[in-house]
């Protein structure tokens, strides 16, 4: 008996990069708003590292001066550059975002675990308490908040720990949802009755699962945050001193920017903020593409 | 739909409720800030002020407040007023009541969200229906899809990149204030009529479009999942035209989630609003909270939050409620 060797073609894998950037170039809002964000990035990172930052705070280069080689985003009415008001805003707002945006994913999914692995009274009270609270419009008890703290009391930490306190029901809903479905799933059982624990199981079948979950929850989160903590400093509610984008906005619109022709002031940081938001809100989209294959095949 | 689903959410409903007014009662009573004493401090720094009077004030306002009771009578006295839609007396405008406040500043807003909830819920849906709809002519599809870019661009940002181009550059509208300064309010006056109108488009525009990039981006993605439904593949083998499927088959199946999406987005809407309305000084619940913020009128802040919270949470309640009658599938369970 003679074994006939069939030769077989040659595959070349490509590397993982190669796969990466293929993936990439097929999800268009992915690689638009990491493109996006990379430019705000370096922006904040190459301006940290040139600018004055004194130059941010008030009394501190002439008033009101449009944009100009000097200035290049002009100066406010008391007297800051806003070009390194820029640079420090957009650093302090992508604080409050990740920060604020992480705690809340991290509490989401702890609580959306727990309450729909262990399920029984510990559901029913998380998934209560959620049910209740997400009716409640978040915005309006975040001004209670930050209108009961001492203005001096406000600063970029307490502007994220306001965020967090009410935001973190929407990741607990979406997990559990999540965590119930594939609770029932075959691998699950199997792992069971190997003997597995529920950690174990926890950690090493159902978690890498919803990782495309947790990281379009996690992007969700920065966004709401972001859009949270800007929403207070536009009805001034935020650390006055700092130059937070949404500050300089409720200055400029206090002091009737428009009425009085200074209209560089409030529309930095407008341009700012949209480049945030539009960028989150792409690789949002670009997340759920990953994570849910059924819009994935569609287009 | 039984009545004992009805009775159900209404008991929800009431839980919300004395969930939002017991964390409105108890947040600003954790912390530090004494409001009475806020702003007669604020008053003091003004001048004039013998510091022992200033104590003899502060004590018979909190009296009066009734802020030297225990702290549960207190509790019960604001829940037992929030069920009589009692909100208490505003510091900054005493004797006036935080409900009077209100009540005058609730037409604007109300007319104001009205119309921006509706176009923009209408105007989204076409849009996202018509970019994922294959069958719809191409340029039409080119024009809605950059609609989806409208969801990086918040009312607020939209409010003022339009103050910007369109009432600073071009000069077509006012930039803020309810009407011209120097008019007589006269509703009857056309004339009048049309100064607030045109007051009203730049801050509803900005709501309109700051708001429609979520309807179509919903709209589209479940678009995209009913055109691969059997029941349209069915309609299409009918023969039956591209107008009648997208009518009756393909939009009346998509829109049905999005209207439960419109009792969730009600919160957004509601917010948004309110800070537009301070923006561009409209006579609203946005600037009462505004200048309450501004003037530490803090019965007024907790009663206009606590006001909306209601609202916002008993339209949820009411739009679960009406579902069923769009829905037949969910009727005869």
């Amino acid at each position: 008996m003679s074994t006939l060797a069939i030769s077989q073609p040659e595959v070349i894998q490509p590397g993982r990069l190669t796969l990466l950037f293929r993936y990439l170039r097929r999800n268009k809002s992915l690689s638009i708003g990491l493109l996006i964000l990379l430019m705000l990035v370096a922006f904040t990172v190459y301006g940290m590292l040139t600018i004055d930052v004194r130059h941010a705070y008030p009394l501190s280069v002439p008033p009101r001066q449009p944009p100009s080689a000097k200035y290049p985003l002009g100066t406010d009415f008391f007297g800051r550059d806003l070009y390194p008001a820029m640079v420090v805003g957009l650093w302090q707002t992508a604080l409050i975002g990740v920060l604020a945006g992480g705690i809340a994913t991290l509490i989401g999914v702890i609580l959306g675990f727990t309450s729909a692995y262990f399920g029984g009274a510990i559901d029913s009270g998380i998934k209560g308490v959620c049910q209740i609270l997400v009716p409640i419009p978040a915005f309006l008890i975040q001004v209670i908040i930050a209108g009961s703290l001492n203005k001096r009391d406000v600063t970029i930490y307490t502007m994220a720990f306001i965020v967090v306190l009410l935001s973190w029901m929407g990741t607990t809903l979406v997990i559990r949802s999540q965590v119930l479905s594939m609770k029932e799933r075959q691998f699950v059982s199997v792992s069971k009755l190997s003997g597995m624990g529920d950690l174990g199981i926890i950690f090493q079948e159902i978690m890498p699962n919803l990782l495309p979950f947790i990281a379009a929850s996690f992007v969700g989160a920065v966004f709401g945050a972001v859009f949270a903590s800007f929403y207070l400093a536009v009805l001034g509610l935020g650390p006055l001193r700092e130059p937070l984008l949404g500050n300089t906005i409720w200055a400029a619109q206090s002091q009737g920017a428009f009425f009085n022709g200074w209209w560089w002031w409030p529309i930095a940081p407008a341009v700012a903020m949209v480049l945030i938001l539009g960028s989150l809100a792409l690789i949002n989209m670009g997340l759920d593409e990953l994570a849910n294959p059924r819009i994935r095949r569609t287009e | 739909m039984s009545i004992k689903k009805v009775i159900e959410r209404l008991g929800f409903l009431v839980l919300v409720i004395w969930a939002a007014s017991t964390i409105t009662f108890f947040i600003p009573r954790l912390s530090p800030k004494n409001p009475i004493r806020e702003r007669f401090n604020q008053l003091a720094m003004s001048g004039g002020f013998n510091p022992a009077d200033l104590e003899v004030i502060i004590a018979s306002y909190n009296a009066k407040f009734g802020l030297d009771k225990p702290l549960l009578q207190q509790y019960w006295d604001y829940v037992s007023g929030v069920a009589r839609f009692d909100l208490g007396v505003s510091f900054n405008k005493y004797p006036r009541t935080v409900m009077q406040l209100i009540m005058d500043a609730l037409p604007w807003s109300i007319v104001l969200l009205f119309v921006c909830t509706i176009l923009s819920f209408i105007l989204g849906n076409l849009m996202g229906a018509v970019a994922a709809w294959p069958r719809s002519p191409s340029w039409l599809r080119m024009l809605a899809t950059p609609f989806v870019l409208l969801m990086g661009v918040p009312p607020v940002i939209m409010a003022v990149l339009l103050l910007f181009f369109v009432a600073f550059r071009l000069k077509f509208l006012p930039l803020g204030s309810a009407f011209s300064t120097g008019v007589i309010p006269d509703f009857t006056n056309p004339a009048f009529v049309w100064d607030v109108i045109k007051h009203q488009i730049l801050p509803a525009l900005a709501l309109i479009l700051g708001t429609m990039g979520g309807w179509v981006l919903s709209m589209r993605g479940m678009g995209i999942t009913i055109q691969g439904e059997d029941y349209v593949l069915f309609a299409e083998h009918k023969g039956l035209g591209g107008y009648a499927i997208f009518k009756d088959y393909y939009m009346r199946n998509a829109l049905l989630p999005q209207v439960t999406g419109l009792a969730l987005a009600l919160g957004t809407m509601v917010t948004s609003a309110i800070v537009i309305e301070s923006m561009f000084g409209l006579p609203g619940l946005g600037t009462v909270l505004n200048q309450a913020i501004r003037s530490n009128d803090f019965t007024v802040i907790y009663g206009v939050v606590l006001f909306v919270t209601i609202a916002v949470a008993s339209l949820m309640v009411l739009v679960e409620l009406f579902y069923p009658l769009l829905d037949p599938r969910i009727r005869q369970e």
